[in-house]
């Protein structure tokens, strides 16, 4: 009896050490068969966006960004002769939603390819997650440098590195003559890797050239009214403010909030918001938006053909004017036409190929300009620009000697003139 | 101020749950849809926000005694209260959808010539919409504690609030009285919304902010308090906003929670709340 207990025991463990073994060699081959398509087959391209929570107006515009990309590439007869079809799932602004979506897109949805939800905040998960599958994650929102400092292979940010967003900017007020440059600066920020990095690296340019700090606080992202810390920066009065800010709302209640304190700096420059077009104006009323500065490498009048056509068809499409049209459109954009180059590149939908040819130095184009990745996944070919509202139009007003660049509105007119 | 549109909110959302056990979830999407109905009366008809007021109060009355006709007052038995946060969450997705649809998600803000603007007194300078709506949150608080006890019908709600058996033993319709608190206390965040709208960007997202803070509120106050509601509500927003500017602002959220951890370990029941004998 004892044998065949010992015989019937090593039966089922070799059975359900076999089973495990074709299990995850199917799990192998069903992971490998998302980089060969059958001929007419679509595709799949998995996406998780915020298109509710904290970043739901970017991740709608996200939204926005990539259908135009695939309308325009299926509209050319798709990529490699292969209709794309996006698989986008909504992971409500969370960092924990995000990395189920990207596994449940991969393992469950099979996607051929994966590309970046909006935030650094919701990027760094989700690229570990994919990482785990072998894809790359290609994204147009995650420019922090805590998302390149995770030393992952498969990131790829197609957009300005935030931390030198706000250069231009430091570098047009050093320029400015004594007389006229601003002589106090306030600074408050959002505990955002979004934000804190683009207020800190100016700092020390702005010490220097002797602009002197008269406040200088974190406030976190959860902040229930901004009153107290815009009038405490009120209070301090200084001549230029550099707000550390994601999204609209903040934006908004800071100015609002000077407003209704009898306060307007000469100078006001916010991280995030003011680049959102239609959706800043609609907040905030086009008279106060006028002299708002916000940096970033794209905006609705770029030169750039590429820029034009899309903008086009985005008016075409959603309707307004260019200067409506938010930058997380183009983010969105140009991620699928720097994956769609280097699909073409490597000749199918291989994401270690894909990877292998992102990393080796080649210079794509893209709506935001040409982008060529560093072995970070860093974008290091954009020029940095700082824009401004004047008179309800969005213009490029940093760098100085760029030829696209006009005059900056300074001092900032005061609220509502 | 700001606390006081806050306590407003909460108010409704303790009224209901003091006298009918629910924990309304959906409390704050509806605030969010009381300024969602203020920006559609501004922008499409160039209603004032205040002169608004007069449609949207009663237009959300009506909400909420839909909202209860159709899927709270189905809700029955022992386990009415932990269902009630299911089915509010689920009216909750539904308003979300729908405003998501109709406004989009891009952010908003009501504006009105007075939004922006401020006076004077000495070097202060105070909104006119937040002293408006401070005036508009302490008229509707009265008016509702006028309510409460100093007509038939708030005999009956509070009787309904201290025990719904004896009061239906002593002839109230119970079932009325829950069916009109729940419309008030939804009516009252058409004023909340249009105040918060007000001084807020917002879209539909911004609910889970709200309900999160209101529920606090309610908590820190006393489940089913009014009072409560209205001292925690005023409280939370002094509280963040002192630690903000005398320390700083990284602080200002987590002092709230710091003194409602403080209260509930030395009261469990909150500040009004009354004691709860679990009967086993």
């Amino acid at each position: 009896m004892n044998t065949k207990r010992k015989l019937f025991q090593t039966l089922s463990v070799t059975s359900v050490a076999t089973a495990s073994l074709l299990g995850a060699a199917f799990t192998t081959i069903s992971g490998a068969s998302s980089s060969t398509l059958a001929k007419g087959a679509p595709v799949k391209i998995g996406i998780s966006l915020s298109l509710s929570g904290d970043f739901s107006a970017d991740g709608q515009a996200f939204k926005q960004g990539y259908q135009l990309w695939a309308n325009s590439v299926n509209a050319h007869g798709g990529l490699l002769g292969h209709k794309v079809v996006l698989d986008i799932v909504s992971d409500a602004s969370d960092p924990t939603q995000v990395v189920t979506n990207y596994q449940k897109l991969i393992s469950t949805d099979h996607v051929n390819l994966t590309f970046g939800p909006f935030s650094s905040l919701l990027s760094l998960p989700s690229a570990k997650a994919v990482s785990r599958y072998g894809y790359a994650l290609v994204e147009g929102a995650g420019g922090a440098p805590s998302v390149f400092q995770a030393g992952l292979n498969n990131i790829f940010d197609v957009s300005l590195p935030v931390a030198n967003d706000l250069v231009p900017f430091s570098k047009w007020v050093t320029s400015l003559p004594m007389s006229s440059r601003p002589k106090t600066v306030a600074y408050v920020t959002s505990n955002d890797p979004f934000t804190e990095p683009q207020v800190t690296t100016i700092e020390p340019t702005l010490t220097k050239a002797g602009i002197k700090s008269v406040y200088n606080k974190v406030f976190p992202a959860e902040v229930t009214d901004f009153t107290p810390i815009a009038d405490a920066v009120a209070a301090a009065k200084p001549d230029a403010v550099v707000l550390g800010s994601v999204d609209v709302p903040t934006v908004s209640a800071f100015m609002q909030a000077f407003e209704q304190s009898g306060f307007s700096p000469k100078v006001f420059i916010a991280t995030g918001g003011p680049d959102q077009g239609s959706t800043f104006i609609q907040a905030v009323g086009a008279k106060n938006a006028d002299g708002m500065m916000v940096p970033n490498a794209w905006y609705g009048g770029s030169a750039n053909p590429l820029s034009k056509t899309m903008v086009a068809a985005y008016v075409k499409k959603y309707g307004g004017t260019p200067a409506g049209v938010s930058s997380d459109v183009a983010e969105a954009f140009s991620v699928g036409e720097v994956v769609a180059q280097a699909v073409k590149a490597t000749g199918g939908f291989d994401n270690a190929k894909i990877i292998a040819y992102l990393h080796g130095k080649h210079t794509m184009q893209s709506v935001q300009g040409p982008v060529t990745f560093n072995k970070l996944g860093m974008n290091i070919t954009p020029t940095a620009f700082t824009f401004q509202w004047q008179g309800a139009k969005f213009v490029q007003v940093n760098p100085v000697n760029d030829p696209n660049s006009v005059k900056v509105l300074y001092p900032k007119p005061a609220w509502g003139k | 101020m700001t606390g006081s549109v806050y306590a407003l909110m909460a108010t409704g959302l303790t009224l209901i749950f003091g006298v009918m056990d629910i924990i309304n979830l959906a409390q704050g999407i509806l605030v969010i849809l009381g300024a969602y109905l203020s920006y559609a009366l501004a922008v499409h008809l160039h209603i004032d926000l205040f002169v608004g007021l007069l449609i949207t109060i009663p237009t959300m009355f009506i909400v909420g005694i839909v909202i209860e006709r159709a899927f709270i007052g189905r809700l029955k038995g022992p386990e009415k209260t932990a269902m009630s946060i299911l089915v509010t969450y689920a009216v909750s997705l539904l308003i979300e959808g729908a405003l998501n649809i109709i406004f989009s998600t891009n952010d908003v803000q009501l504006q009105a010539w007075y939004v922006n603007k401020s006076f004077a007194i000495g070097s202060v300078h105070f909104g006119y919409i937040y002293v408006a709506g401070f005036i508009l949150a302490v008229g509707l608080l009265s008016s509702l504690y006028f309510m409460l006890y100093r007509t038939r019908f708030g005999v009956s709600i509070r009787a309904s609030l201290a025990d719904q058996t004896s009061a239906a033993l002593v002839g109230i319709d119970v079932r009325r009285v829950s069916t009109i608190c729940f419309g008030i206390g939804v009516a009252v965040t058409a004023a909340g919304g249009m105040i918060y709208g007000a001084t807020n960007s917002f879209n539909a997202s911004t609910s889970y902010d709200l309900i999160s803070r209101l529920l606090t509120i309610i908590v820190l106050g006393g489940m089913g308090s009014l009072g409560g509601a209205m001292l925690a509500g005023v409280g939370m927003v002094f509280v963040g906003d002192m630690v903000g500017v005398v320390w700083s602002p990284i602080w200002s959220s987590m002092s709230y929670f710091i003194v409602l951890t403080i209260v509930l370990l030395v009261r469990p029941q909150g500040l009004f709340g009354k004691p709860v004998v679990r009967v086993a």
